[in-house]
């Protein structure tokens, strides 16, 4: 990794993350972001987590991307998860555990069609 | 499954509800089963019809029909003509929407996300998502355009005021630091955030530690520093982690360490856990534990800007003040000043919990009021329940009751009500909540965590725990609030820091507003909000109970008996008031009295 010794050398980073962020929305892949903070594992995000990634192993289920987030402020409805399809607006799951997901998943990311049983406005 | 011919649905926003509506809606099921059609007619609650500022509303299907403002006395006449006669009553229709209007009016939200709005959208432990955010491009600027002195004056303009609690200008305590005299000085970042059911620093150290690196760099600039501490308490292992990976990405960038964006400025920064105690958070006691001494405050002065760690000048801030810092740069001291109050100027997160419907983490501009927090971003009281108080500030801050619900929430007005801002702790209280067990209950915790360094703290909140204890068991005495007042006068007179200085402040605010719940405890024997154990008792309506036996099945004493389809009874000598009887009876037999 190069030092950044400049307003230019962070300028290009920038645009580096951009455009990487660009490119995973424009090649159509689909992105799954599981709320990680302490309070969404204290409400079960690491089994959510495990499950997300069960399910991708399961079912052969290719570019997809599996990140982590912190905490959005909606404590009721932990544990958060926050799915991307392309360029396509985030949506919000709340109350993602284990089963749920398996839904979610299924429909969302197999299926193109949002879960709207958990989904939930910020 | 039944087939209804007709649904009826009873607006439940919270500006319905005050206005009446589930009043309204248990009316509306009374009558349509006192005319026998509650085979033929459902009634339901649903979310925001619409015109709730006339509410209450009620809309009728499948016909559409939208009646608002209704009154208990309409109910009858309602029921008889709109569902034996067919005849809807025009007269109470909502007005008709003109065409194209939307179907439904947008809830408007009050939070406006400063500090928090990066959390739960980037990847905290990736340097990137935060780069492409605008991250480091505040401390770019700094760095290559402006002089600490500038940076001061930009900090002084906004209007920043300390997010820890006290409140102090954050611009005008970097002046004092940079002004001390000394060639090595130290920033530190205040993690240890210890209020009970406080969350917001874990939330910004987890969700996006990198801007408080960044603030933290910033005023080690400012200030002269070339050395930062962040203080996190070892019980907050993924903010820890999260800070430290966020502190060895900036070194790879080059971010932290020698001639940062090749300007000669150096800083380096280290995270140091604490055990957790809760005087810890107290500057001098953040100090002492950090030079590996025992957690004890000393008094001030001198101040930590003159004489802090390693009796260096040091500037100490909260987690959240460093994390405006970035923003305040970039969008400048004009924006941010021109959110909140005269006096209190951006935005604060605070952690809302207790009985409201939506707890969570919130950010909002100074001035929002009481009422805005607990009922738009809250939605409510939990199950339609009255609002009674509010406590805010932590375990030393106070309880404000119904009377200050329109109270803009900033520093002057909090203290002037009698509570404090501190960190930023909310618990809302319903009627069910007894004034003298939260007292007692915060009491308990403050007693607990005093370093026992000076008397008035040590002793004197262990005195007066004491006699919060009789009180609730039912043994106070003539003189009890007496006593309590005196000695919190001499406790926050004597103690040595902000700690003891706070510790009276939850039984001071709840005697000034809630003096009667005191007395009845002590003269009446009696607990209004039926909570004290000792003072309460259980028994069993003859008129609801239907002899189900399941109090009888769940209760862990034997203390009901009862043979099935007869009445239940408990023996008070044998019940010890756990409450399980009350919670699983299905037909809201069981009493309290």
């Amino acid at each position: 990794m190069n030092a950044i010794k400049s307003l230019e050398d962070l300028k290009k980073i920038r645009e580096q993350a951009l455009e990487k962020r660009k490119a995973t929305a424009v090649s159509g892949s689909t992105q799954v972001i599981v709320g990680m903070g302490t309070c969404g594992i204290a409400a079960g995000a690491r089994e959510t987590m495990k499950a997300v990634l069960d399910f991708i192993e399961n079912n052969n289920i290719e570019n997809v991307v599996v990140t982590q987030t912190g905490c959005i402020g909606i404590c009721e409805q932990e544990p958060i998860l926050q799915i991307v399809v392309g360029e396509s607006e985030k949506t919000t799951y709340g109350k993602a555990s284990p089963t749920v997901v398996e839904k979610i998943m299924q429909s969302h990311v197999v299926n193109g069609k949002v879960y709207g049983e958990n989904e939930i406005q910020i | 499954m039944a087939y209804f011919r007709s649904h009826i649905l009873v607006c439940n926003d919270p500006e319905c509800v005050e206005k009446g509506s589930m009043d309204l809606m248990a009316l509306l099921k009374k009558e349509i089963s006192a005319q026998g059609l509650e085979n033929e007619i459902q009634v339901f609650e649903t979310p925001r019809i619409g015109f709730c500022e006339q509410g209450p509303e009620i809309i009728v299907y499948p016909e559409g029909y939208h009646y608002i403002n209704l009154q208990k006395d309409d109910i009858p006449f309602l029921v008889e003509e709109q569902f034996i006669k067919g005849r809807p009553v025009e007269k109470w229709f909502a007005p008709k929407k003109p065409e194209g209007a939307q179907e439904l009016r947008e809830p408007t939200t009050k939070e406006v996300r400063v500090v928090l709005r990066n959390c739960g959208k980037i990847n905290p432990i990736n340097i990137e998502d935060y780069i492409a955010e605008d991250g480091y491009a505040a401390l770019a600027h700094v760095l290559s355009d402006q002089s600490p002195e500038d940076v001061i004056q930009i900090v002084k303009d906004s209007g920043l005021r300390g997010r820890g609690g006290a409140g102090f200008p954050t611009g005008l305590k970097w002046e004092f630091t940079r002004k001390s005299a000394g060639d090595q000085k130290y920033v530190v970042c205040n993690a240890d955030e210890g209020d009970p059911g406080a969350f917001m620093n874990r939330a910004v150290l987890e969700g996006d530690p990198h801007s408080v690196v960044e603030g933290m760099i910033i005023a080690a600039y400012a200030i002269g520093a070339n050395q930062g501490y962040i203080y996190c308490r070892a019980e907050y292992p993924i903010a820890v982690q999260t800070a430290k990976i966020a502190i060895t990405q900036a070194k790879n960038y080059g971010l932290l360490g020698d001639d940062i964006f090749g300007t000669g400025f150096s800083f380096e920064l280290e995270v140091r856990q604490g055990a957790g105690a809760f005087v810890c958070g107290e500057e001098t006691a953040l100090i002492a534990s950090i030079e590996g001494k025992r957690g004890e405050p000393r008094p001030r002065p001198p101040f930590p800007a003159v004489s802090g760690l390693f009796d260096k000048p040091t500037n100490i801030n909260n987690v959240e003040s460093y994390a405006n810092i970035p923003q305040i740069i970039l969008r400048g001291p004009e924006w941010y000043a021109s959110m909140g109050t005269e006096k209190s100027k951006g935005t604060k997160t605070f952690a809302l919990a207790g009985d409201v419907n939506k707890t969570g983490l919130i950010e909002v501009p100074f001035g929002i009021t009481i009422r805005e927090i607990v009922y738009d971003i809250g939605s409510g009281i939990k199950n339609n329940r009255q609002f009674k108080a509010i406590q805010t500030g932590g375990p030393m801050g106070g309880c404000l009751p119904i009377e200050y619900i329109d109270l803009p929430v900033d520093y002057e007005e909090l203290t002037k009500a009698g509570s404090i801002m501190g960190s930023g702790g909310m618990v809302v209280m319903d009627d069910e909540t007894c004034m003298v067990d939260i007292a007692r209950f915060f009491l308990e915790f403050i007693q607990d965590e005093s370093c026992g360094k000076c008397v008035p703290c040590r002793v004197g909140t262990k005195r007066m725990l004491e006699i919060l204890n009789r009180i609730c068991e039912g043994n106070g005495r003539d003189g009890d609030i007496e006593l309590l007042e005196n000695l919190s006068a001499e406790i926050i007179e004597d103690s040595l820091c902000g700690l003891g200085k706070g510790a009276p402040n939850p039984v001071v605010s709840t005697l000034r507003f809630f003096r009667e719940e005191y007395e009845a405890h002590i003269y009446n024997k009696e607990c209004p909000a039926k909570v004290c154990r000792a003072l309460i008792n259980y028994d069993i309506d003859p008129e609801n109970c239907v002899g189900c036996t399941l109090c009888a099945v769940n209760c862990p004493v034997d203390a009901i008996a009862g043979e099935r389809k007869n009445t239940h009874v408990i023996d008070p000598d044998i019940c010890i008031r756990c409450g399980i009887c009350k919670q699983v009876c299905n037909y809201d037999a069981v009493r309290v009295t």
